[in-house]
C-alpha cells in the first residue's frame, strides 16, 4: 500500500498525516480500537464458558449447537448484519431497543463484530479446552474442591494464555469486520464510522489515496497491537 | 473399611454386574485384571468419580454412594501422577489444605512435615515438569494424604518408574501404610508389586472378582 501512494507520486507524508489525524478519522480510528477491545473482552467471557461446555460435557442437541456456533464463521457477513437488523424489527429487538437503543448506533457496532468474533474464540477456547487432561479435575475434587473451586484454581490457570490468544484472535477480527457492521450499524461520520467503514466511504466518494492511508493505518495499529500482545503475553504456543 | 455392595456399572458396550467387594480397615488391597477389564472403574467408583448404575459405596461404614469425590475423605493418585502443571510442589502439597480451609500455619506445617517425610524437602519450590517420575510420584503421594485421608486409593502408581525408584517408592508405600494407619486400595499388573505389599488380592476377571487373603512377603 506504501508502495502504491509512493508509486502513484502521492505520497506526500504531511498531506497524508493531516488527512490521518482529521477528526473524522481520529473519531473512526477511537470508535475501532475501543469497540474492538471491548467485543474481544466480551467474546473471551462468552467463549471461555461455553467453550468449557462443549468441551466437557455431553448433552442431547449438541451437534446442533455445534453447528449453530459456527453458523457466523461460515456465513457470508452481509448476512450475519441482515439477521442481526432482521432481529431488531422482531418483538423481542424492539423491546431490547425501548431500554438501548441499538440499531445504527455504538451498540450495534459492538453487537456486529461480537458476532463474528465470538464464534472464533468459542472455537479456540474449546480446543484450548480439549487440550487439558480431565483427570487434573478429578484429581482437584478429590481434594475436596467443588467443580466451580477446580475450574477456577486448576482449569483456568491453564487456559490463561489461551484466552489472552483467543482476546487477540477477536480483537483481529473485529477490528477488520465490515460486512455486518456496514448493514447493522450503517457507516454515519462521528456515530458508527469505523475504520473499514472509512475505507468504503472514500472509496465511494472516489479517494483513494484517502482510503489507501487509512488501509495502511490499519495495517499498522493491527501490527503494533498483535506484536505487543504476543510478545508480551507469551500466547505464540497457544495460537499454534 | 471399603466396601462395594451389589455394584452395577455400564458405560456404553462396557458393564460390570453384582460387584461385591469389602477391604478391612488397615488392610492393603491390591486389584489386579487384564486391561480394559474395569480395575479403575471400581477405584474410581469408591472415589466419587463414576456413578453405579445401582449398589452401594461404604467407607468407613458409612454409605457414601451419593456424596460428591470431596466429602468422602479419600487420598487419590491416578495413573501418571497428574500433578497440577502450573504449581510449585510446595502448591500441590498445600493445595487441599487450603480448599479445605486449613490455617496457613497449619497448611506450612504439614507441607514440610511431608517434604520431609517423602524425601522431596528440596524439591519444594520445582515445578512438574522439573521433576523425574519417581519423584513426581512421591509428590503425587504427597498431595493425596495432605489433608490426612484415612483411605489411600492409588492407580498403577509404580508402573512408570525405573527398578530402582520402583523398589525406593514401594518402600515408601509400604511405610506410608503402617505410619498413618491407612487402608489402602492400589491397582497393580505386577505380581511382585502384589506378594511385596498387599495383605489381600482381588482379581478381576470375566466381569467377577475373586478375592484372596495373602500374607506380604
Amino acid at each position: 500500500m506504501l508502495l502504491s501512494l509512493i508509486g502513484r507520486g502521492l505520497f506526500q507524508p504531511g498531506e497524508v498525516l493531516e488527512f490521518l489525524t482529521s477528526p473524522p478519522i481520529r473519531y473512526a480510528l477511537a470508535l475501532s480500537l475501543g469497540s474492538s477491545a471491548l467485543t474481544a473482552v466480551l467474546s473471551v467471557l462468552f467463549a471461555v464458558p461455553i467453550g468449557y461446555l462443549m468441551s466437557r460435557f455431553p448433552f442431547r442437541g449438541k451437534a446442533f449447537v455445534d453447528a449453530l456456533l459456527d453458523i457466523p464463521i461460515v456465513l457470508p457477513p452481509l448476512v450475519v448484519g441482515l439477521a442481526l437488523l432482521l432481529f431488531f424489527m422482531t418483538p423481542a429487538g424492539k423491546m431490547i431497543e425501548s431500554h438501548i437503543r441499538v440499531t445504527h448506533a455504538i451498540p450495534s457496532v459492538i453487537l456486529a463484530q461480537l458476532t463474528v468474533a465470538a464464534a472464533f474464540a468459542v472455537r479456540m477456547m474449546r480446543s484450548l479446552f480439549e487440550r487439558i487432561d480431565p483427570r487434573l479435575e478429578q484429581v482437584a475434587l478429590t481434594l475436596g474442591c467443588s467443580r466451580g473451586q477446580a475450574f477456577f484454581q486448576v482449569i483456568l490457570p491453564e487456559v490463561a494464555p489461551g484466552m489472552l490468544a483467543a482476546w487477540s484472535l477477536s480483537w483481529a477480527r473485529a477490528i477488520g469486520e465490515f460486512g455486518p457492521v456496514l448493514l447493522f450499524a450503517g457507516a454515519t461520520r462521528y456515530r458508527t464510522e469505523v475504520l473499514p467503514s472509512t475505507i468504503y466511504l472514500e472509496l465511494a466518494i472516489g479517494n483513494l489515496d484517502g482510503a489507501l492511508a487509512v488501509s495502511l493505518l490499519m495495517v499498522v495499529v493491527s501490527l503494533i497491537v498483535l506484536v505487543l500482545i504476543r510478545t508480551g503475553g507469551g500466547i505464540g504456543g497457544a495460537l499454534e | 473399611m471399603m466396601a462395594l455392595e451389589h455394584i452395577s456399572i455400564r458405560q456404553g458396550n462396557f458393564y460390570l454386574q453384582e460387584i461385591d467387594l469389602y477391604i478391612p480397615t488397615g488392610a492393603y488391597a491390591v486389584l489386579m485384571g487384564q486391561t480394559g477389564c474395569g480395575k479403575t472403574t471400581l477405584l474410581e467408583l469408591f472415589c466419587g468419580l463414576r456413578n453405579a448404575v445401582s449398589g452401594r459405596v461404604l467407607l468407613m461404614e458409612e454409605d457414601v454412594t451419593h456424596l460428591p469425590p470431596g466429602a468422602r475423605c479419600i487420598g487419590y493418585v491416578p495413573q501418571d501422577h497428574v500433578l497440577f502443571p502450573r504449581m510449585t510442589v510446595r502448591e500441590q502439597l498445600g493445595f487441599a489444605p487450603r480448599i479445605q480451609k486449613w490455617s496457613f500455619d497449619d497448611t506450612k506445617k504439614r507441607v514440610d512435615e511431608l517434604a520431609s517425610r517423602l524425601g522431596i524437602a528440596h524439591l519444594l519450590d520445582r515445578f512438574p515438569q522439573f521433576l523425574s517420575g519417581g519423584e513426581s510420584q512421591r509428590v503425587a503421594l504427597g498431595r493425596a494424604l495432605a489433608v490426612r485421608p484415612s483411605i489411600l486409593c492409588l492407580d498403577e502408581p509404580l508402573s512408570a518408574l525405573d527398578e530402582d525408584t520402583h523398589d525406593d517408592v514401594m518402600e515408601l508405600l509400604s511405610s506410608l501404610h503402617t505410619t498413618e494407619n491407612l487402608t489402602i486400595l492400589h491397582i497393580t499388573h505386577s505380581r511382585r508389586e502384589a506378594g511385596q505389599l498387599a495383605t489381600q488380592r482381588h482379581i478381576l476377571r470375566d466381569n467377577t472378582l475373586h478375592s484372596e487373603e495373602i500374607s506380604p512377603c
